[in-house]
């Protein structure tokens, strides 16, 4: 029955949503959408976000210019672009197109001066909102303002600039899978510094070879896959969840044993939410890396370290009981030679 | 009587020294700290030289397996499962309370018998047994990306961890007793001359 239930709604929804780009269309543009939605999530503004995505939710769209009679197929500029999927998987789903952009979009042609307009940024909506609070925006923002990123490009740099807002998702907090949230992080930082055409957006600098650059690394691969790059290039906070102070490339971590050790940084950056729920259980120090990953140095168990030092004591223990025996026999025996002898 | 062949005596010096250099920078490794960056020496210095250390002993363990294959030296370690635990116990009563009480050796090496049946026991699990499994988990180790991630749900890493720590600190505890116990031939040094010279001064009767 459910799974009837299902074909039916996946139907409806399919011939619902194309019938919705028929007969909602900008004035003047016509085709169909190239990409589907697959993500199930079914946005209150799904019908008027639709008129965007019709054109920027691909890379070709066409249009019909009346001067000359024409209809026109043109390839979207790649920024322009957003992914329906990933936008209806986000943190701003539930967004309208037109709660942060201009309501002259809905306008075809785009009036030209809509380029120029203000963008949000986090604080603009999150700031000072009681709701929000958990995540300790004005925190994050006042160790982004620290950070080398805002030193270095004030004007250039935004939260958007990591933070893509129409593919932002919550990741470390909502993720107990440790490898994926390092994936997803770390992509933040090799969209722009292992892709130089966006690097070069922010920044007069060389290319960067983020493989050679850690050549001194051991094991690179195994920590690329294992860590974020913020455990090393940002400074720990106690209260954030996430770093945001992003420190000069001369100040960034380069001891072993900041992490490899009973006290390890990862504690308080990358295993810092899960250690919360799972801390010492077992025995072990720093449990939460255990079914996520083994760091040498900070995984110990306890009960171990007790049972080797025990045994390693009753067997120095019976090597001196018995190196005391041997003495006292040593002792006995010269003694009955000398009386023998006597 | 003559014991030790050159081989033997060269491979048990490195293997000797090997261990001593893995244990100390293994527990180096285990329990640094960041404070105390230096525990017995730094993090990335003890990592390197474990490393190394540990490739020079597996190919100093491939010596030994072969020179025992092709010399006949293995033969010293093939265990008699008839009276195994009642040779065992004999050796062991010995050692606890015959030898001080004038008793005779149970079983007084010749050219035939080089260990007693407690060290043969003990030296063939510790180079049959535990350097196998340390080797194994420590090749793990080393190449993480060979390990299987999860085992019955946990981290497949620190099972191996496991292992290999559990075995480097047998083999350690087997390093302590060994060194004692060979001052227990005819004179307390005897043992410790014969294998740089290859003699063995027969033992106490």
């Amino acid at each position: 029955m459910r799974k009837w239930f299902g074909y039916i709604l996946i139907a409806t929804v399919l011939v619902f949503g194309n019938s919705v780009l028929a007969i909602v269309p900008f004035p003047g543009i016509t085709g169909r959408a190239i990409q589907q939605d697959t993500t199930g999530y079914v946005s209150p503004f799904r019908d008027q976000n639709e008129r965007c995505f019709k054109c920027h939710g691909q890379s070709k769209y066409e249009y019909s210019n009346e001067n000359l009679g024409l209809t026109v197929k043109a390839l979207m500029c790649s920024e322009r672009i957003v992914d329906r999927n990933q936008f209806y998987s986000s943190n701003h789903k539930s967004f309208s197109c037109t709660d942060c952009h201009s309501e002259g979009y809905a306008e075809f042609p785009h009036p030209g001066e809509l380029r120029m307009e203000q963008k949000f940024n986090c604080l603009d909506c999150h700031g000072g909102d009681p709701a929000y609070e958990k995540y300790q925006f004005e925190e994050i923002d006042s160790e982004y303002r620290q950070s080398t990123h805002f030193k270095l490009e004030k004007e250039g740099f935004s939260c958007w600039k990591c933070h893509n807002p129409h593919y932002y998702k919550l990741n470390i907090r909502d993720n107990k899978n440790i490898s994926e949230a390092v994936i997803y992080d770390n992509n933040l930082c090799l969209n722009c510094h292992a892709n130089f055409k966006n690097f070069q957006l922010l920044t007069d600098a060389m290319e960067i070879n983020i493989v050679r650059e850690h050549n001194w690394l051991p094991n690179q691969s195994s920590h690329f896959k294992s860590v974020r790059c913020i455990e090393c290039h940002a400074k720990a906070n106690d209260t954030l969840l996430v770093a945001h102070l992003i420190k000069p490339k001369e100040e960034a971590v380069r001891g072993c044993n900041e992490c490899h050790s009973k006290n390890s940084i990862l504690m308080s950056s990358l295993y810092k939410h899960l250690s919360k729920e799972e801390r010492k259980s077992n025995g072990f120090v720093n449990a939460v890396m255990l079914n996520q990953s083994y760091v040498i140095g900070a995984n110990r168990n306890e009960y171990l370290n007790l049972i080797s030092l025990i045994i390693f004591g009753l067997v120095l223990l019976a090597i001196a009981v018995h190196i005391i025996f041997r003495i006292k026999s040593s002792i006995k025996a010269k003694g009955g030679d000398n009386v023998s002898v006597s | 009587m003559y014991l030790y062949p050159k081989w033997v005596r060269l491979w048990h010096v490195i293997n000797a020294f090997l261990i001593i250099v893995l244990i100390i920078t293994g527990i180096s490794m285990q329990y640094t700290d960041r404070e105390n960056a230096a525990y017995l020496m730094g993090f990335s210095r003890a990592v390197k030289w474990h490393n190394i250390s540990a490739s020079f002993l597996v190919a100093n363990y491939v010596f030994f397996i072969l020179g025992n294959a092709i010399t006949g030296n293995g033969r010293y370690y093939k265990l008699p499962l008839k009276n195994l635990i009642s040779d065992i116990m004999t050796q062991f009563r010995y050692y606890a309370y015959g030898k001080f009480r004038g008793e005779k050796h149970p079983f007084p090496v010749n050219t035939e018998r080089k260990f007693n049946p407690l060290q043969r026991f003990t030296y063939v699990l510790a180079m049959y047994v535990a350097f196998p499994l340390l080797i194994i988990s420590g090749f793990g180790l080393l190449f993480p990306e060979t390990v299987i991630n999860r085992f019955f749900g946990v981290s497949g890493l620190i099972l191996t961890d496991i292992l290999h720590i559990s075995m480097g600190f047998c083999l350690s505890i087997f390093l302590v007793v060994h060194i004692y116990t060979c001052t227990l031939g005819a004179k307390t040094f005897s043992h410790f001359r014969s294998i740089i010279t290859g003699y063995q001064e027969p033992d106490e009767q």
